[in-house]
């Protein structure tokens, strides 16, 4: 009884102190507005009018109908017109196009014969998306007006699930949920401890009753609220903005997110009890941060990477947190179907919560 | 144990690496008494505090603390010792109220009890009209009430202060020192830090330190009587020659210049200090007035921390 009151008491106090913090205040709703109009605008892979220059040498009826059907499709942009490879190069290396169309001057024989190709693409391969998208170029069904038009023979036929209309945000906000809650939550008891560390309160702190398990678990409560309050705010901004749907149960999502918000608290409280400033804890969140976003699969696919990232991504929680998120928001998938997961994210949280409480200790040397 | 005495404590040392921060420090605090700490700093003071309360671990040594082993079992002791650290350690953006109720909830202090208590901390330590306000805006002085409030709203059997006084204005310390008196009058007993000899003075007991060791303890009046020297008031019209005169005595053990006076330490075992001292500003062509005087605790002080080689025989 008298624990549970003490929790309650820290747990008021750090309600109190967050209320008047402004700065933390912005941050739980500035950081998930700014990220998900930073990422949902900004970041798209589908491409569309890539600067492109036209070297037409056949110049005939055949190669005119070609280039205006390319145009047409929007994937290009015909900017520039010349006459010779040798100046589609020149373009394509000062950066002034990322595409090049080099028709050749046998273009209408090269049409007809079907060993061999008939235009040349030339591409700026330093930017890996423009050279995806270049692959694409090569399956464009152009019908030719001519009587040799060759037949588009589709062998496989890709049918996207969950998301057929590829928009970029659909994919990119269920994992960016997993990034927003990561660095706030994170970050908010990163410096909890060090901060009274640093003003003086947790000499006194520690000259109480309060035991350190209480002093952990009523510091992390308010935050897991706050962090379902995140939550909220995204998946309305994702909704309206962008049109990003949860398929699934939101009981689900929400569950979820409380497990996974635990596990980052509860690994900022470990932090925070490592170091010795308010910024030694800001740069241990940062170092996470890198690997969080980059082998989790939230920006590239997790299986296509080396078999070490891999195991580094599984120990990550956003890793399992993104695929909780992906399947319960787009596949419709219930959490009992990805049990593993979660499972996961709970015991990094007991485990990380009861690291920090073992380190902190209520001595001084 | 003794039933007497609040802290026990018997050849308690830290070191920090190579660093001795006490030394084999024996201590016999009475219960229901002021004991303070006189020394400077780094003598020690707030390491031996620390230890007490268990915050360090003693590298040597025990102690006895309420009749509870510490370190060993501080966990038992917290609710019954308060604690008060050197900087202020509330919380800043809470009002002074919600800083005594966390503080009160901490020690589980009966919710039915604590608005009554609240309130009466409040009027004792006249922060009635500070109620609402931010800790953190308050003025030296009221901060310190706050804090010794905080530390004595659960009514410890022992307070630990730390420097309590170092920040604040001469009026608080002396209210500050009317309120101890009232706490130990009650029964607490109070082991206070400082390094102001007035207030070292106003202890019932006070152990001075040096480098982390104990160099006297007792009673204030029965360490002045008990300095081992003769204490010579210099009053001359050109004081500094007069202390530059007399430093070449070899029996003098320490000179001081308070204003146009001087106080001259001169062991007990030298014969005629007076006369020596007469006859040395004769010498020197230099009108004084010299007379015996009683020593002072700064007196004292300086008498138990002067190096061995300066203790002249």
């Amino acid at each position: 009884m008298k624990s549970l009151s003490r929790l309650m008491a820290v747990t008021r106090k750090e309600v109190r102190q967050m209320r008047r913090d402004r700065l933390t205040f912005a941050m739980i709703f500035g950081i998930p507005l700014m990220q998900i109009i930073l990422f949902g605008y900004a970041i798209n892979t589908d491409v569309r009018n890539l600067r492109t220059a036209v070297a037409d040498e056949a110049n005939t009826h055949l190669s005119h109908d070609f280039v205006a059907q390319l145009n047409a499709t929007q994937v290009t942009d015909i900017r520039e017109r010349v006459n010779t490879v040798a100046q589609l190069e020149d373009l394509l290396r000062s950066g002034e196009v990322s595409v090049g169309i080099a028709i050749p001057p046998d273009f209408d024989r090269r049409v007809a014969d079907e060993t061999r190709a008939a235009v040349h693409i030339l591409v700026d391969g330093s930017d890996p998306t423009i050279a995806g998208i270049a692959d694409a170029l090569r399956n464009l069904p152009l019908g030719f007006d001519t009587a040799v038009q060759r037949q588009p023979t589709e062998l496989i036929e890709v049918r996207a699930y969950y998301n057929p209309e590829r928009r970029t945000p659909v994919n990119i906000i269920p994992g960016l949920i997993g990034v927003i809650l990561m660095m706030t939550m994170m970050m908010f008891t990163a410096v909890a401890v060090v901060r009274e560390r640093e003003r003086g309160n947790l000499e006194l702190l520690i000259n109480t009753p309060v035991t350190s398990a209480e002093l952990m678990v009523g510091k992390v409560l308010p935050y897991i609220f706050l962090g379902l309050v995140q939550l909220a705010v995204i998946l309305t901004v994702g909704k309206l903005l962008f049109a990003v749907p949860v398929r699934g149960s939101i009981v689900d999502l929400y569950l979820a997110g409380c497990v996974y918000i635990a596990a980052n608290l509860a690994l900022g409280l470990f932090f925070s009890t490592a170091v010795k400033s308010q910024f030694q804890a800001i740069q241990l969140t940062f170092f996470m941060m890198l690997p969080s976003i980059l082998l989790s699969g939230f920006v590239f696919p997790f299986d296509g990477m080396p078999e070490a990232a891999r195991w580094i991504g599984e120990v990550l929680p956003i890793t399992h947190f993104i695929r909780l998120t992906r399947g319960i928001m787009l596949r419709e998938a219930g959490l009992g179907e990805m049990v593993g997961e979660l499972v996961y994210l709970g015991a990094f949280a007991v485990v990380a919560m009861t690291a920090a409480a073992l380190r902190f200790s209520k001595r001084l040397d | 144990m003794n039933a007497e005495l609040a802290i026990r404590a018997r050849g308690l040392s830290k070191d920090f690496g190579s660093l001795r921060a006490v030394d084999r420090l024996d201590l016999d605090v009475p219960r229901a008494s002021i004991y303070g700490f006189l020394g400077p700093n780094g003598s020690g003071k707030s390491t031996t505090i620390r230890m007490l309360c268990g915050l360090l671990t003693p590298s040597e040594g025990s102690a006895s603390v309420l009749g509870v082993d510490v370190p060993g079992d501080s966990g038992n002791l917290k609710p019954r010792i308060g604690y008060m650290t050197q900087k202020f350690s509330l919380f800043g953006d809470m009002t002074v109220f919600e800083n005594l109720q966390f503080i009160a909830e901490i020690y589980s202090i009966p919710a039915s009890r604590r608005a009554a208590r609240i309130d009466e901390v409040l009027e004792h330590y006249d922060l009635v009209e500070q109620r609402g306000q931010f800790a953190g805006t308050m003025s030296g002085g009221q901060k310190q009430r706050l804090a010794l409030g905080c530390a004595v709203i659960h009514k410890p059997e022992l307070l630990l202060l730390d420097e309590p006084t170092s920040a604040v204005d001469p009026q608080s310390r002396r209210d500050f020192w009317a309120n101890l008196f009232r706490l130990a009058q009650a029964g607490t007993t109070i082991l206070v830090s400082t390094h102001y000899m007035d207030e070292a003075e106003r202890c019932h007991r006070l152990a001075i330190l040096d480098h982390g060791a104990k160099v006297a303890d007792g009673a204030p009046g029965d360490l002045q009587r008990s300095t081992g020297m003769n204490i010579i008031e210099v009053l001359a019209d050109d004081p500094y020659h007069a202390q530059t005169a007399i430093s070449t005595m070899p029996a003098v053990a320490s000179v001081t210049q308070l204003g146009i006076r001087l106080r001259v330490l001169i062991p007990e075992t030298i014969p005629d200090a007076l006369d020596q001292v007469q006859a040395v500003l004769a010498d020197h062509g230099i009108s004084a007035d010299t007379r015996l005087s009683g020593a002072s605790l700064e007196d004292v002080f300086v008498a138990v921390t002067l190096g061995p080689e300066e203790r002249a025989e």
